[in-house]
């Protein structure tokens, strides 16, 4: 599709797609959001952009392969899982870790579970990806 | 592989395996004084509790005598092929490959667990299947490491059928445990059953008769896997599961005549054949079906004689096969030729081989006072005291024997130092770490015929005991057992061996002529294979003709059907009909999805249709949305989007709808009528109901506590459940894989 509008804005939004995908991820776990659902908005600003600028430019845009973004993904989903042995838990048990915790204030939670949520995300976004690439690709 | 020129053969990949399976060997050699008083040795680990699966190893005689045979002959075949294989492009691929053969192999004879033995077990035959297609740019090492691998692999899986029968019925995996149960197996209905598919599963690994043909072709692997995995070790792994399933399976009518008449066929199909071939590495393996035929016969007795001359055999057999298979290795690397008619007066240029070769071949041949003489005579006295038909199995033994005698001599004897030809000129003595191996294994087979106790102690004795359960004391080992009946046949095998040496070209021409008459097992192998896969060629046709249309009508049409049949034979009263307390906003969104279905319908425009199938989606995010269910409402709205996008870039390519008049659809009709119907009835008994809200309490008082998070949707997914998170994550990958590949393969052109 040759349009310089969408072109102009399949740039613009492809950006605020990314930076609204991370934002919904991070707060998945009080609000509604996550993994998944930022995935699926990080995927829809890469289709929009490789309609507009073709899979070539799209593909360099996202710098790594698809297929291996989605596998990265499965694997850190996977190392989450698996920290959960070395504090003697049964596997895919939550870690936490609050940074500067006090009585009063919970400090900055960090824990396995966001990182299993980035491993979905990961999955999320490179799985539609490889799909839509070789989609586009293949018509 | 030409050893001639010096090549810097010391390296990492060729000597790190050596280390490996010197180092084992030396460690089961330490078990040796306690297996010999007669203790086993037992390590246990648990694997899988609930399913009773354990890593549990159990070493007595029978699994130390092939333990060592397989890290002994292991080592000095890795010495072998670190210089037979110097300089080969992929010699570390096949160090790697030779030595996780060996792993398993071990772990095969060690383990107690039959289920840990089966994963073992199908480990050797991987390996064997890569080191067959080691020379893989050959179709005829691809196709023999096939059929090998086809073979084995049915096989394997017809041991894994009996071995549940076996856990099953014994309440045990446990080898040892079950083998002290007398009668747990031979008692029980499931007693048939259990010996056929174990049977199975050793034929096809020992090659015994009609599963033997695959052997023969194996001999495309290197020689060293030949002489390691096809002679020593890994064809034995049926005979070694004959024996250690022994004392629970043995002792009826139909283990004797089975064992008998599968291994008579075989011994004496296999050493005619042995004859008629002009390979010598191809006669070798003959011999070896042979020595596999006798041990399956011996096996299927109970009696200390027959299992002392199992057990002798199968050591006595290990050492001068492997050691032949190596001289013919090296013969083949020297001289560039393995053909019996080329092959003459060798010894004056390979002085040590042509010892070697003597020496091994004169165990074989079962002369005084190699342990092969031991070997034979106790075959006899075996062979006399078989429950089955004495005469007959003493008649085929004498046979084979006869035809080992000239083997012997076809290999080892005529290569080295007849003068019916001349010699190839220009050859050298092989290189030392080629030696050993022959060397030390035939000087083996010299040592325990002079000193037959040691062996019979430490080894022999051991094994008899794990295989007869212990009872009945072993049989001496003796190289003068007096004037009887044994010796007479051994004088007769001797006479009649070389007599048949004698005209040995004449008989390999009638032989010859006779095979190429009779029909091919490889024919019909072909056969068998281009049969299965026209079969399976024309069931895919039938149910994936790649027609989306009907994969939809099957799926749709077998839910309704299920749903349907159900509905009307459990569901009780029909639930009441009236319009439900809804709000206004309901009845827009309904509206509305109605709308967008409708289009669906009547449109000829794909990006209508899609367009519409987007609304009737959104359609039921709004209804997400009304019944607080946010995140399922974002993911619908993100789904539905995505899906128009990607539609959209295929759609703007395909042609327009063209949709036949409904009239002519009744089948569609029916199916999607018939579908919105019981759905709503369904659904409509199931609010009925009252609603079990335990689940949603429990996430409601437990999310924030225990997992620090508001948000209860994802905190179930990813902390509460996410290991099935985590199973879903992988499926989403593995469709994005096999999307990516439907796509970017090219449609195979159907031959007719």
């Amino acid at each position: 599709m040759n349009s310089v509008i969408l072109r102009a804005g399949a740039r613009l939004q492809v950006v605020l797609l990314l930076v609204f995908s991370a934002y919904m991820l991070l707060r998945g776990h009080n609000a509604p959001g996550g993994g998944f659902i930022g995935g699926l908005i990080a995927a829809t600003g890469f289709v929009v952009y490789a309609i507009a600028c073709g899979t070539a430019d799209a593909r360099k845009a996202l710098r790594f392969d698809p297929g291996s973004i989605a596998g990265a993904g499965l694997g850190i989903a996977l190392i989450a899982g698996l920290m959960a042995v070395f504090w003697g838990d049964a596997l895919f048990t939550g870690q936490w870790l609050f940074i500067g915790a006090t009585e009063t204030e919970k400090g900055l939670p960090l824990s396995t579970v966001l990182v299993f949520d980035i491993g979905v995300y990961l999955v999320v976004l490179g799985a539609i990806l490889s799909i839509t690439f070789a989609l586009e690709e293949a018509v | 592989m030409d050893t001639s020129t010096p090549t810097r053969w010391m390296t990492l990949a060729g000597l790190l395996p050596v280390v490996i399976a010197g180092s084992l060997f030396i460690w089961f050699a330490g078990m040796l004084p306690v297996i010999a008083a007669g203790d086993t040795l037992r390590f246990v680990w648990e694997w899988v509790p609930s399913l009773g699966v354990n890593v549990s190893f159990y070493i007595d005689g029978l699994s130390l005598t092939f333990a060592l045979l397989i890290t002994g002959i292991g080592a000095l075949v890795m010495l072998y092929s670190a210089r037979y294989l110097a300089g080969h492009v992929h010699q570390a691929r096949f160090s790697l490959y030779l030595t996780s053969f060996m792993l398993a192999m071990i772990g095969l004879v060690i383990s107690d667990n039959l289920l840990a033995l089966f994963v073992f077990w199908e480990l050797t035959t991987i390996t064997s299947y890569l080191l067959i297609g080691f020379s893989h740019d050959t179709v005829k090492a691809r196709r023999s490491a096939l059929q090998a691998l086809m073979m084995t692999g049915v096989g394997g899986l017809a041991l894994l059928a009996g071995i549940i029968l076996i856990g099953t019925t014994a309440g045990t995996f446990e080898m040892s445990e079950i083998n002290a149960m007398p009668g747990v197996l031979t008692g029980s209905v499931m007693y048939l059953p259990i010996v056929l598919l174990v049977l199975a599963g050793a034929f096809t690994k020992s090659a015994q008769m009609p599963f033997h043909f695959w052997l023969p072709n194996a001999m495309a692997a290197p020689t060293p896997v030949s002489a390691y995995l096809h002679s020593a070790t890994m064809v034995k792994a049926g005979v070694y599961l004959m024996a250690r399933t022994h004392p629970s399976l043995a002792g009826t009518d139909f283990w004797l005549w089975t064992l008998t008449i599968a291994g008579a066929i075989t011994m004496v199909f296999a050493s005619v054949m042995a004859l008629r071939q002009t390979d010598l590495k191809l006669a070798l393996a003959y011999t070896t079906l042979m020595a596999l035929g006798a041990l399956t016969l011996l096996l299927g007795n109970e009696s200390g004689y027959t299992i002392t001359a199992a057990a002798t055999f199968l050591i006595v057999h290990s050492l001068y096969k492997a050691a032949l298979f190596l001289v013919v290795g090296i013969l083949d690397a020297q001289t560039g030729t393995r053909e019996a008619g080329k092959l003459f007066g060798m010894a004056r240029a390979m002085p040590v081989t042509a010892a070697a070769a003597a020496v091994a071949a004169l165990s074989m041949a079962g002369f005084p006072p190699f342990l092969g003489f031991i070997g034979k005579e106790l075959k006899y006295a075996g062979a006399i005291a078989v429950a089955s038909e004495p005469y007959l199995v003493a008649g085929a033994f004498l046979i084979a024997s006869a035809l080992m005698v000239a083997i012997a001599g076809i290999v080892s004897f005529r290569p080295f130092w007849s003068k019916s030809g001349a010699p190839i000129a220009d050859v050298k003595e092989a290189p030392w770490p080629m030696l050993v191996g022959p060397v030390v294994l035939a000087l083996l087979g010299a040592f325990f015929g002079i000193f037959p106790d040691t062996l019979a102690t430490m080894l022999v004795n051991p094994t008899v005991a794990s295989i007869v359960g212990s009872a009945e004391p072993a049989k001496e080992l003796k190289l003068w057992a007096g004037v009887n009946l044994p010796l007479f046949l051994s004088i007769a095998t001797f006479v009649l061996g070389f007599a048949i040496y004698a005209y040995k070209l004449k008989l390999r021409a009638i032989l010859i002529d006779l095979t190429e008459r009779s029909p091919k097992f490889d024919n019909g192998w072909d056969k068998l294979m281009a049969g299965i896969a026209a079969g399976s060629k024309a069931l895919t046709r039938v149910i994936q003709t790649g027609v989306l249309y009907h994969y939809m009508v099957a799926t749709f049409g077998t839910a309704l059907a299920v749903l349907a049949v159900t509905l009307f034979f459990r569901s009780t009263g029909i639930p009441a009909l009236g319009v439900p307390q809804v709000q206004l906003w309901d009845w827009l969104v309904f509206l509305l999805v109605l709308l967008g279905s409708i289009l669906v319908l009547v449109t000829n425009s794909r990006i209508t249709a899609i367009a519409g199938l987007g609304v009737v989606g959104i359609g039921m995010a709004m209804i997400f949305i009304l019944y607080s269910a946010p995140d399922v409402a974002i993911t619908q709205l993100l789904v539905e989007t995505l899906v128009v996008v990607l539609f959209a870039a295929a759609a703007l390519k395909l042609p327009s709808l063209t949709p036949e008049p409904l009239r002519k659809r009744w089948l569609d009709v029916i199916i999607s009528v018939g579908l919105g119907i019981v759905t709503t009835v369904i659904l409509l008994k199931v609010t009925t109901g009252p609603i079990d809200r335990e689940l949603t309490t429990f996430f409601e008082t437990a999310s924030y506590p225990q997992a620090f998070g508001q948000n209860i949707v994802n905190v179930i997914l990813v902390d509460f459940r996410a290991l099935d998170t985590f199973g879903e994550i992988a499926v989403v990958l593995i469709a994005a894989i096999s999307i990516f590949a439907l796509l970017k393969s090219k449609p195979e052109e159907d031959k007719p």
